[in-house]
């Protein structure tokens, strides 16, 4: 317990004694029952979601399961009704990755080649471009909604998957341009000009040096256009159609289904479902994507 | 020619992407300018008629409760989200053992989909079966907390989801601001026997502008754009109670069929998004370029 007492960052007065443990004990209990508003949502989730129905009627919210059964799941994955189909999210849950694995490679890799030129190949006017990129970053989408809905139709992929990767890149190539130069921009120029006087090019350049140091940044970019994509719903709902809905979507749809009894069970299996890869990534690599967050809202 | 070739590929390079945002981004933008000033219904019409969608879009009482509920909304999630981001992260700053724990813990709901938070949210506010139930069922018979179908209160769901769901990480940036101010002030400071809270209302605080700056930004951004968490948690009703600018575009541009109407309001959508991120990135661009 002697680390306790010890001194904090600004905190640190060595004050020991029964008041500064007591301080301590308050500050973990203050800590914990945020911890238990920030879980408990999750975990009224995941225990409805194991429940069935009559147990959700007669028992408490917060109580737990009595018998445990995965029907709830079964039925959300494959059976629960998005409308007039019956076929669970699993369908629309493929269309998500089928959607969301294109995408993001190719915003990727164009936003590494944009952030190379813009960070290392100044040009007259690159700046401007870059702003001017940048501030599409921060427009409400509701703005190129009707304009993208009449163009999709006029390119003949309205209501497609290809149509939704397409949205999907152009408006993610501002951020990934974002990271990728605000990272690139770190490294000397020193190092484009000595390869260059040995007579290497722009991609071989970028290739041979840029890319063997960009991991970092790259699972940056992945994650943020990952989450991004994969919990999008204002796009997926305009742009999508009966049966090339997005995951989320599809969740709404089961959600407010007005067919047949309510099962609150089914709602909460197919929410975790939906939620289930990006709160993987984010178990997996919290790191990468707590940097993407803030490198997306703090750098400008 | 390979010599042109090589010294114009950056600039090639960077073409594509330059005329994709010139035309989906600043182009559509004109676009839905120009409709916004037509009479268009299902389709769009490209004859201009002076500002006939805005004068209605004024006069709709629907759009005035949207916007009514944009301001109320913000001011109440980005106050709340801000005081308890920053008081967690004070919190958490306090050399706590199980910190990465904690702090993954309070950053997972931004991971989520709005749709997967609104939807757990709908179901625990639900009075017939939720919060308001367990509770009567500990005992208080008369416990009422029904927000979810109240007109009068249903907004304040929108609040608390939006609110659980984003100050874990409006936690992170304060944490991350805290810990770059400078130790020796701080250290300094101590040695002089200043009181903690004052070491942090007048020094660690005040020097935190920036990332209060960043935080607001964020969070004005993500109110102006809510609209999964509105569809989700109460579909902007009851009525159209919890109908924010975002969801009545929605509904004109493809439910009502009134294109006019969608293009004024996102319009209005965009130009509140200007008023506050403009000043922002003017500076930000100013200041790098110095």
């Amino acid at each position: 317990m002697t680390d306790l007492a010890a001194s904090a960052t600004p905190a640190a007065r060595p004050r020991r004694g029964a008041g500064r443990i007591a301080l301590r004990w308050g500050l973990y209990l203050l800590l914990c029952l945020f911890a238990l508003y920030y879980l408990l949502p999750l975990f009224v989730m995941v225990t409805t979601s194991l429940k069935s129905l009559d147990e959700i009627r007669s028992g408490s919210l917060v109580a737990l399961p009595r018998d445990i059964t995965f029907e709830a799941w079964r039925t959300a994955w494959s059976g629960a009704c998005t409308g007039i189909q019956c076929e669970g999210l699993r369908p629309y849950f493929w269309n998500s990755v089928l959607l969301a694995v294109p995408a993001v490679l190719i915003s990727t890799v164009v936003g590494a080649l944009n952030g190379y030129v813009v960070a290392q190949w100044r040009f007259r006017g690159a700046n401007i471009i870059f702003s001017l990129m940048l501030f599409g970053c921060f427009i409400p989408f509701q703005v190129v909604l009707l304009p993208m809905a009449r163009l999709l139709g006029l390119m003949g992929i309205a209501g497609t998957i290809p149509g939704l990767i397409f949205v999907h890149v152009i408006y993610g190539i501002g951020f990934t341009t974002l990271f990728f130069r605000n990272y690139y921009v770190t490294i000397p120029s020193e190092l484009v000009k000595a390869a260059k006087v040995d007579g290497a090019g722009f991609f071989r350049i970028f290739f041979a040096i840029f890319m063997p140091l960009s991991l970092p940044i790259l699972v940056v970019s992945v994650i943020w256009q990952f989450t991004q994509i994969w919990n999008d719903f204002l796009f997926g709902v305009s742009f999508s159609s009966a049966g090339t809905q997005p995951v989320t979507v599809a969740l709404n749809n089961i959600v407010n289904s007005t067919t047949g009894v309510k099962a609150y069970n089914v709602d909460m299996a197919a929410a975790i479902i939906a939620a289930l890869p990006t709160l993987l990534v984010y178990i997996v690599a919290g790191k990468y994507f707590i940097r993407g967050l803030t490198a997306g809202s703090v750098k400008g | 020619m390979t010599k042109w070739f090589e010294t114009h590929l950056p600039k090639m390079v960077l073409a594509p992407s330059f005329i994709a945002v010139l035309i989906f981004v600043y182009g559509f933008i004109a676009w839905t300018a120009w409709v916004s000033f037509t009479r268009s219904k299902l389709l769009p019409r490209y004859d201009l008629d002076g500002v006939i969608q805005y004068e209605r879009l004024f006069a709709s009482p629907r759009w005035d409760t949207a916007m009514n509920n944009l301001f109320l909304f913000g001011a109440l999630f980005i106050g709340i989200a801000m005081v308890l981001g920053l008081a967690l992260a004070i919190l958490l700053d306090q050399r706590i053992r199980i910190e990465g724990a904690i702090r993954t813990i309070y950053l997972y709901p931004m991971a989520l989909s709005m749709i997967v938070t609104g939807t757990a949210w709908k179901w625990i506010l639900n009075p017939g079966l939720g919060i308001e139930a367990t509770v009567r069922g500990w005992g208080f018979e008369s416990f009422t907390f029904d927000w979810l179908v109240n007109p009068d209160f249903a907004i304040y769901t929108i609040v608390l989801a939006a609110i659980w769901q984003s100050s874990g990480f409006v936690m992170a940036l304060f944490l991350a601001g805290l810990r770059s101010v400078d130790g020796e002030i701080i250290k300094a400071a101590q040695v002089d026997g200043i009181p903690t809270w004052r070491i942090y209302s007048a020094i660690i605080i005040p020097s935190m502008a920036p990332i209060f700056l960043s935080a607001f930004i964020v969070l004005s951004h993500l109110a102006i754009k809510s609209f999964d968490l509105v569809i989700a948690l109460t579909g902007g009703g009851p009525g159209y109670a919890t109908d924010l600018p975002a969801t009545y575009m929605y509904a004109m541009a493809f439910s009502r069929g009134d294109i006019g109407q969608a293009a004024s309001s996102a319009m209005i959508m965009m130009l509140v998004v200007f008023a506050i991120v403009v000043p922002y990135l003017y500076s930000e661009l100013r200041a790098k370029n110095d």
